[in-house]
């Protein structure tokens, strides 16, 4: 097979990702984003495991190893959203300005300063 | 092994792109659904529907693992994945009560900066990879190298260490979302409300 065919893919998928993580305003979907980030690094890597026969496998391991942290970060990203949800009432990332510099951190002219 | 030997190999091997392998077209096709699913993912307005699109992706990128030989990897993938990651995501839509229907405010408003941001970092990713791997040549002939035989085997030689420190990193991460996601005891609700 050829090499470009999964290296585009991973490449399409990981800017296929990177502008959800840019435009989308539910923090859950930005989660989703980033998933969909680290799934083309991972096809990178296990294409690129296979064209090296690398003796390690240190692709196929290394990937393993992302899956499982995606996993714990999807697990601590999911708990933080809800505490956000439960003391915030929302979970648009957009709306939580409260260290950013230079706004007031009141809730209604939150609209303006996005718009 | 070499990149000077792989050069060789390939050049001898040699497949060009108009005598595309049955597995090359299988590739091209699956990573085409793959690739759209992941672009209404990210474009839906309709959260529910953005995670049962994320499973067709992750699911697409599970049967690339298949073709690419890795095995393993690919029912990982299919378990991890598809099987807790999406149904995770779907809780935590319904539990910070996400409408069901059309939400017109699904996308923020520097979306076309995003999609500016994106258009540019995909071409020059693409160039720089179609020009670096142009004449190279995945083999995926010869001995398996991604069935649970050989994981297992390079996993549990090799990589015991970070396997053991991932198994630590994921307690730590299963109590810090337990201790994030638990209630406030009624005890100290007292002076939360005194802030």
């Amino acid at each position: 097979m050829h090499l470009a065919y999964p290296a585009v893919l991973a490449a399409l998928l990981f800017c296929t990702g990177l502008y959800g993580v840019l435009a989308r305003r539910n923090a859950i979907l930005v989660l989703m984003s980033v998933e969909l980030m680290l799934n083309a690094v991972n096809l990178n890597l296990v294409a690129f495991d296979v064209w090296l026969r690398d003796a390690l496998h240190a692709g196929q391991a290394l990937t393993l190893f992302t899956i499982a942290i995606a996993a714990a970060e999807i697990g601590i990203g999911l708990a933080i959203v809800l505490m956000v949800y439960r003391n915030r009432g929302t979970s648009d990332v957009d709306r939580l300005r409260d260290t950013a510099e230079g706004h007031e951190p009141a809730a209604n002219n939150q609209s303006e300063v996005t718009a | 092994m070499s990149p000077a030997a792989t050069l060789a190999a390939a050049a001898t091997t040699g497949p060009g792109f108009l005598s595309p392998t049955g597995v090359e077209i299988a590739f091209v096709l699956v990573g085409l659904a793959t690739l759209g699913a992941a672009l209404v993912t990210v474009t839906t307005k309709q959260l529910v529907h953005a995670a049962l699109w994320l499973v067709v992706a992750l699911g697409g990128i599970a049967v690339e693992y298949l073709l690419l030989t890795a095995e393993f990897i690919a029912w990982v993938q299919v378990l991890i994945y598809l099987g807790s990651v999406v149904v995770l995501l779907l809780f935590g839509l319904m539990l910070t009560k996400a409408p069901i229907g059309r939400s017109p405010d699904a996308d923020s408003g520097n979306r076309w900066i995003a999609l500016g941001v994106a258009v540019v970092a995909a071409a020059s990713l693409v160039w720089v990879v179609v020009d670096a791997f142009r004449t190279t040549w995945i083999d995926l002939d010869g001995p398996v190298q991604g069935s649970t035989k050989v994981s297992g085997e390079i996993l549990f030689q090799h990589w015991v260490l970070p396997f053991e420190a991932l198994s630590v990193l994921l307690l730590a991460a299963l109590i810090g979302a337990i201790v994030l996601s638990r209630r406030n005891d009624p005890a100290d609700a007292s002076d939360k409300g005194q802030r």
